[in-house]
Formats: structure tokens, C-alpha cells, sequence
């Protein structure tokens, strides 16, 4: 009989890789947005929603969120291998978070293009 | 190999209150902390960004949000000025980790050097966004 893991960090350095390059495209990102809200021709409601509004800033803070649940993902899911020790209350932690975060990115989808 | 090791009981210090952290390591827990911080309050992120860009009802509870007070105390903009140093922290904490992968500054003085700007440019950053912003 094979011994199997049910959960444990048996894939290091694709996640490794991947906090790094998720990172990285949401620090581009933070600058990005940084920058344009400070170019606003006014801090109200109205030049924000036109803002978001944009096609190319809808794209870029989608990939931003997909960015930022994939990071968190990963970061919280090694927060429970560390602290976590009985294996049942690990994998439901860790189905709760991907569960969490799924729901996220639709959320996030559905605010952005409805505008 | 008949080398006799008189091996010295020393003292374990896993007490966390006993343990003396240098200054890249309290960079580091507080990056997990920022993290997970970040993380529990992604509902409430989320669901201001909405409201902020909802409908003009949605609009009337994100501007009540903002002005909600408990005890004469701006809670939810404390939270989100709280949550504004987590990102600053994680964003320049993160940028530094990238640069010791890439093995800049991976000698002692320049580790502790940058892991002191770290904290002082969030902070400092920090401050400065949230004056801009209130």
C-alpha cells in the first residue's frame, strides 16, 4: 500500500515560484494604481468609478485579485501547516480557505464588470 | 572513531517572551501577521471596494461605513488604516525578500539595515497615505 499525504508540502518550489511572480505583478500593480489615482482630476466618487470603470483598469485589477487569492492562498495554507497539527483540522482549514477565496474572485469579477 | 563529545547541557529558550528576535526576524513574523491579517479582512475589503462602486444605495452604506463610530472612535477607518500599514508592510517586506532571493544584500550589516528601512518606510508611508486619505 502506498502512503499517500493528504495535505503537507510535498510541491515547494512551483509554490515557491509562484508566490514570487504573484508578488511581483501585484507590487507592478500597486505602483500602477498609485500613480493613476493620484492623477485624478478629482478625489471624488465620480473620477473613481470613471477610473474603475476603464477597460484596461478592469483587466489589470482582475489579474490583480486572481494575483492576490493565489498568494494568499499559498501563504495561508503554509500558516496552517505550521500551526495546524491533527490532519483533519488542517484539510478543513484548508478547504475553507480555497472555498473562501473561490468566492472571492467571482465577487470581485462581478463588481468589476458591472460597472 | 572513539571521539568522546562531553556534550553541555545548554538551555533551551523556546519561551516566545524569553526569545530576544533580531531585526530581520521581527520583520518576518510581522509579515505572516500582516499576511494573515490581510487575509481575514479580505470580506470586508472586498465588500467596501463594492459598495464603493455600487449602486447609490450601496454608495449611502459604504460613505455610513466610513463615518461609523463606537465609544467617539472611527473603528472601521482604524481598521482600514491598520490594514492600510499591513499592505505597506507585506509590499516592502515582500520587495526585500525578492532582493535576498536574487542574494542582494544577504550579509549581515546590509540584512539588518534594510529590514530597519523596511520598518520605517512602511510606517512612514503609512502615515503619510493615511493623513492624505482620512
Amino acid at each position: 500500500m502506498v502512503k499517500r499525504l493528504v495535505v503537507g508540502a510535498h510541491y515547494g518550489f512551483r509554490d515557491w515560484l509562484v508566490q514570487r511572480v504573484t508578488g511581483t505583478v501585484m507590487a507592478f500593480f500597486t505602483v500602477y494604481m498609485l500613480v493613476r489615482i493620484a492623477a485624478l482630476p478629482a478625489w471624488d466618487n465620480a473620477a473613481w468609478r470613471a477610473l474603475m470603470s476603464g477597460g484596461f483598469t478592469k483587466f489589470v485589477t482582475f489579474l490583480f485579485a486572481l494575483s492576490l487569492f493565489f498568494h494568499a492562498w499559498i501563504g495561508v495554507r503554509d500558516i496552517w501547516m505550521d500551526y495546524v497539527k491533527p490532519i483533519s483540522v488542517r484539510l478543513t482549514l484548508h478547504a475553507i480557505t480555497l472555498l473562501a477565496l473561490t468566492g472571492y474572485a467571482g465577487w470581485v469579477a462581478q463588481i468589476l464588470w458591472r460597472l | 572513531m572513539a571521539e568522546a563529545t562531553v556534550r553541555k547541557a545548554r538551555p533551551k529558550h523556546l519561551n516566545l517572551m524569553q526569545i530576544r528576535l533580531p531585526l530581520p526576524g521581527f520583520v518576518s513574523i510581522l509579515h505572516r501577521i500582516s499576511g494573515i491579517g490581510l487575509f481575514l479582512c479580505l470580506p470586508v475589503l472586498i465588500a467596501l471596494f463594492g459598495a464603493s462602486l455600487g449602486t447609490p444605495e450601496q454608495l449611502e452604506c459604504y460613505r455610513q461605513a466610513m463615518a461609523f463610530t463606537l465609544l467617539g472612535l472611527p473603528v472601521v477607518k482604524l481598521l482600514l488604516l491598520g490594514l492600510l500599514w499591513a499592505y505597506l508592510h507585506h509590499f516592502c517586506a515582500g520587495i526585500r525578500f525578492l532582493l535576498l532571493d536574487m542574494h542582494i544584500g544577504i550579509e549581515l550589516a546590509p540584512a539588518r539595515a534594510s529590514a530597519m528601512a523596511v520598518l520605517v518606510i512602511s510606517l512612514s508611508l503609512t502615515a503619510f497615505l493615511g493623513v492624505l486619505t482620512w
